[in-house]
């Protein structure tokens, strides 16, 4: 099936590993069936395109039922570390890029990475706070007009 | 599955416009499969992706995704969407005569 006249809007709100690496995986897999794909950080999202933050992003380990851990356990210092290093191996022996790489990646497939206004100025950024594939700094109003007619994904 | 004359020769494809036997397969077809994709002038990086997909397949039993391609055939991941705008691993295996790659990533 030709999906190129097809388009993806995805919304990357989270700042954890599990939070954006689902993400990244649609953008990637949208622009390999040939679809329009574009990314938007926003909130905590924007760790993702940070230029200081996008190499430590760690896993959730507190109130992440998933990990099957107690809850206590999670906020112990350095879990969240070390539950990451061993997630960051077993994604390696995949041949999972790490986020720097996925987010380089993505763009040099011609996918279009955006951040959100409201959260750019939330937290206080500039574009120089944010790696070089970010194209621009939009609203929700210019989101919409580049979503238009197209699926929107919010994770 | 239909069947199809490719450079004049009958072929069998599946649902999606892949080949369903590699083997049936001949580099003559490539141009009239490119033109199929919208791709009209091949050229000698088209070319040497569409014989590393069939290289690996023929290695792995599957080709190689589009990061797969990109860090293995020669061919950067900017250059490969360049070539081959609707989709790189898709349609360079399309054109080389072997089944849609397997891989999210």
């Amino acid at each position: 099936m030709d999906l190129s006249t097809h388009k993806v809007s995805i919304i990357v709100s989270q700042g954890s590993l599990e939070g954006i690496y689902p993400a990244l995986i649609m953008a990637n897999g949208a622009r390999a069936e040939g679809m329009e794909a574009n990314l938007f950080f926003t909130f905590f999202g924007l760790d993702a395109v940070h230029r200081q933050r996008h190499e430590h992003i760690k896993i959730s380990t507190v109130g992440n039922p998933g990990l099957h851990m107690a809850t206590w356990a999670g906020g112990l210092p350095g879990v969240s570390s070390v539950m990451t290093h061993y997630m960051e191996r077993k994604m390696e022996a995949l041949d999972i890029p790490s986020i720097p790489e996925f987010i380089e990646m993505i763009s040099d497939t011609g996918a279009g990475l955006y951040a959100c206004q409201a959260s750019v100025d939330l937290f206080g950024l500039t574009k120089d706070d944010l790696i070089d594939q970010v194209e621009g700094i939009i609203t929700v109003g210019d989101f919409y007009e580049m979503a238009v007619d197209g699926h929107i994904i919010y994770t | 599955m239909t069947t199809a004359t490719i450079a004049g020769s009958q072929v069998e494809l599946n649902d999606e416009g892949f080949f369903e036997d590699p083997e049936q397969w001949t580099e003559d077809m490539v141009p009239e499969l490119a033109a199929n994709e919208d791709i009209h002038e091949l050229d000698d990086k088209h070319w040497q992706v569409i014989r590393f997909m069939r290289q690996e397949y023929f290695a792995h039993g599957t080709g190689p995704t589009v990061r797969a391609l990109g860090k293995t055939s020669g061919v950067s991941v900017k250059e490969l969407y360049q070539l081959f705008p609707k989709g790189p691993a898709k349609i360079a295996a399309r054109i080389a005569g072997i089944p849609k790659p397997k891989g999210c990533i």
